[in-house]
């Protein structure tokens, strides 16, 4: 009984999870924190774009140059050919991530 | 009470020992777990941010552009519908709007020409985007030469470069004189690409709208609202290719998951014969195995997420870029400003721990009610 | 004292194969004396075993327990009983509570864990009582050395000599210290001179004043001398019983 490598209670294995557990949910605390910190403060880009929008009139986000109807989607043809349906794929892989304008989409309905 | 604790934890020892024999294939199961779980909430973080973002700096875009269609697509707008416009009651300004695409073959890229209404350049002049002065490698200065509507070749200086902050809205700009566009794409001087109108009361923009296109019935008025809401719809999440092949990941993962988490082993089963004869009950080894499934799968879960939201931003989703990015030439360079909607973290969590940790309880039910003495005749 | 009242176990009842495993069994089985059970392959030995270690019910018939009823207090209140527990119309959470507090079983194929410590092996009944850390883990060690595996507690069961995870079963049964042990072919799986260390494990059991019913067919087992008592069984049935 005297010699036995008695496993100390910070090394048994329910203790190393649920200390691991509570680094887990003090890193989402730390994320959450972290967002709400840099919503806060890290504007001064968003401020700067804005701004230059306001400035040259721009009405889209510069994200996706490979075609005209991708750059600025906001102002895409009413008509042009496979955008007029919600469910189009013209322009991949643009055209996968976006939908069309939910305007056309309006229009459109009765297309569906 | 402290002997819950005390049984509850002594559980958790051996769902851990348990765990540890099979590390080979819960360590696969984790990082698997986590992939989808990073992939999922990277998207998820992506989308949402970045319709934050889009909304934020679409507020300050035009209230309403009309634009002219003719045989479907829209078309140069004639001046003189600009007085027709500033006519109208509630409209306090009309002004038109000279922008353009142009293809430069030497980069093989799009470039969106435009004359600002303030400070434009002079004559001979440019002020580029940082996607072009990066994709071009070009400084102040440099002379570029493009081809205009008539072949005939005009040389620009640079004269400024726009901000890199502000490529997410900039990137592929190139700003011009008047009379640079005019001549260079050949539009006559009685038209311009499109007019944008403000109006007295934002309550009346509809109003308005339709009023214009009564009045002008080859127009098509957006509003802002549309333009923000175009943004939305376009980080919709939920819709597209990206969720398509999230949702087949998913799918075989549940699958993968589901076989390896109740595919419960002839070994397994005689396992649990051997705790219940030795006095464990159903409850007991119903709570082991729902400690396994919900220890992978929180881990999974956390390290997924957080690994997404330093994907997404701290490298700006660098992973996503040649998903967006398709052909494109100039993919802007943007830092994303972190927005976390909880309620989305909620249900990412509810997709994927739930699932999990019943994927693993359900299947030992069975065999936790197995009665003890089989075990006699193992 | 334990007493089975005209006990039958069958199985598959009412089905083409239905088959009585022990019919009409009546019997007593007393505190602190080595019980074997001795009889042919198929005779019944082992269901006889899992029905007084409360591991199934009988088809029909009693079993009563007599003795150590203070550890399992909470069971007798809520029956109203004293001096006696009919375990045989108990539901299974009883039944489970019973078989963690009054009985160590050792199982013919020793039925270990795999993949984790001879430690945690010996710890494993204890862990639905909620006891505390420090005291199990005393309590496991003291187990070890008596059984002389203290250079193997952390090992793994699999890499363990037949003998050694032999004496790790019977350190398992012993666990919650319960006052009978029940011992299904405890030496099917050594040889004869593990099988007498076994008994001898076993005598010194009984002077510790546990009560020990084994079933077997080995005659170094129904041979030893610190039997008490021989139970032929045949067909489900018993036949006489000597010395
Ligand atoms: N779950 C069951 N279903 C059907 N028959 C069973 C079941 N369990 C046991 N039996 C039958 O009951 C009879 C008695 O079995 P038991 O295991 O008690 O015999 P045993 O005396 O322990 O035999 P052995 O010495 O081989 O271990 C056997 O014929 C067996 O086939
Ligand atoms: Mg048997």
């Amino acid at each position: 009984m005297d010699n036995h490598k008695m496993i100390p209670d910070s090394a048994r294995k329910s203790n190393i999870c649920m200390a691991l557990f509570g680094v887990c949910l003090l890193l989402l605390g730390v994320m959450f924190i972290h967002a709400s910190i840099q919503r806060r403060t890290g504007n001064a880009g968003t401020e700067h774009m804005a701004g230059l929008v306001k400035n040259l009139e721009l009405t889209d986000l510069c994200l996706f140059t490979e075609a005209r109807y991708t750059r600025n989607l906001s102002q895409a043809d009413l008509h042009s050919a496979f955008q007029d349906h919600p469910s189009s794929l013209e322009h991949f892989p643009a055209g996968s991530v976006t939908g069309p304008p939910a305007g056309i989409r309006r229009i459109n309905v009765k297309l569906d | 009470m402290s002997n819950l604790i005390e049984k509850q934890r002594s559980i958790l020892d051996f769902t851990l020992s348990s765990l540890m024999r099979r590390k080979a294939k819960n360590i696969s199961l984790f990082l698997v777990y986590s992939l989808v779980v990073f992939v999922l909430g990277s998207a998820m973080f992506f989308t949402q941010a970045m319709k934050r973002e889009a909304s934020l700096i679409l507020k300050e875009a035009p209230e309403m552009v009309i634009q002219r269609l003719l045989c479907g697509r829209y078309e140069p707008v004639p001046l003189d519908y600009l007085e027709r416009i500033k006519n109208i009651r509630g409209v306090i300004s009309a002004d038109y709007r000279l922008w353009g695409y142009y293809y430069d073959p030497a980069a093989g890229s799009n470039y969106t020409l435009m004359v600002p209404r303030n400070n434009p350049p002079a004559r001979g002049k440019i002020v580029i985007g940082n996607g072009i002065a990066r994709n071009r490698m070009l400084y102040r200065e440099d002379i570029l030469s493009f081809r205009g509507y008539n072949g005939i070749n005009h040389n620009f200086e640079v004269d400024d470069i726009l901000s890199s902050e502000s490529e997410l809205v900039s990137a592929d700009l190139m700003l011009i004189s008047e009379e640079d566009f005019r001549d260079f794409f050949g539009l006559s001087p009685a038209a311009a690409t499109d007019i944008v109108a403000t109006v007295r009361n934002q309550k009346e923009l509809i109003t308005i709208a339709n009023k214009i296109s009564e009045l002008l019935p080859d127009t098509r008025p957006v509003i802002r609202d549309e333009m923000i809401r175009t943004y939305d719809s376009v980080f919709d999440w939920r819709g597209g290719i990206l969720i398509v092949l999230i949702s087949m990941a998913m799918l075989s993962f549940v699958i993968f998951a589901w076989e390896k988490a109740s595919g419960l082993s002839a070994e397994e089963r005689r396992e649990i014969g051997i705790l219940k004869a030795i006095g464990w009950e159903t409850s007991d080894v119903i709570a082991v195995k729902t400690y396994e499934g919900a220890i992978i799968s929180f881990f999974s879960f956390c390290t997924g997420l957080l690994l997404a939201y330093g994907h997404v931003f701290f490298t700006s989703a660098f992973l996503f870029a040649p998903a967006l990015k398709g052909w494109s030439v100039i993919y802007p360079d943007f830092r994303i400003t972190p927005y976390i909607d909880p309620y989305q973290v909620v249900v990412l969590f509810l997709l994927t721990v739930v699932p999990y940790t019943a994927a693993t309880v359900v299947p030992s039910w069975r065999s936790a009610i197995i009665d003890p003495d089989s075990v006699m005749r193992l | 004292m334990i007493r089975l009242l005209d006990v039958r176990k069958g199985f598959n009842l009412a089905k083409p194969n239905e088959y009585i495993a022990v019919s009409g069994v009546t019997l007593t089985i007393e505190a602190n004396r080595v019980t074997v059970f001795k009889g042919p392959s198929g005779s019944g030995k082992t269901t006889l075993l899992s029905l007084i270690g409360c591991m199934t019910r009988p088809t029909s018939g009693r079993i009563e327990l007599m003795d150590n009823l203070p550890l399992i207090n909470g069971i007798l209140r809520d029956n109203g009983e004293t001096n006696r527990l009919e375990v045989t119309s108990l539901p299974e959470r009883f039944l489970t509570e019973i078989r963690r507090r009054l009985f160590g079983f050792i199982f013919q194929q020793f039925n270990l864990i795999k993949g984790i410590t001879v430690l945690e092996n010996i710890m494993l009944p204890s862990y639905p009582l909620g006891r505390k850390h420090g005291f199990v883990t005393e309590r496991a060690h003291a187990l070890i050395d008596t059984f002389g595996l203290g250079a193997r507690a952390s090992a793994k069961v699999e890499w363990l000599s037949g003998g050694e995870a032999q004496r790790v079963a019977i350190a398992r049964a012993l666990m919650n210290d319960p006052p009978v042990i029940i011992a299904d072919e405890p030496t099917a799986h050594l040889d004869s001179k593990l099988s007498v260390e076994f008994m001898e494990i076993i005598s010194g059991l009984k002077n510790q004043g546990k009560t020990i019913i084994i079933a077997s067919h080995d005659p170094l087992v129904f041979e030893a001398g610190m039997i008490d008592r021989i139970i032929n069984v045949r067909d489900g049935m018993l036949y006489g019983s000597g010395t």
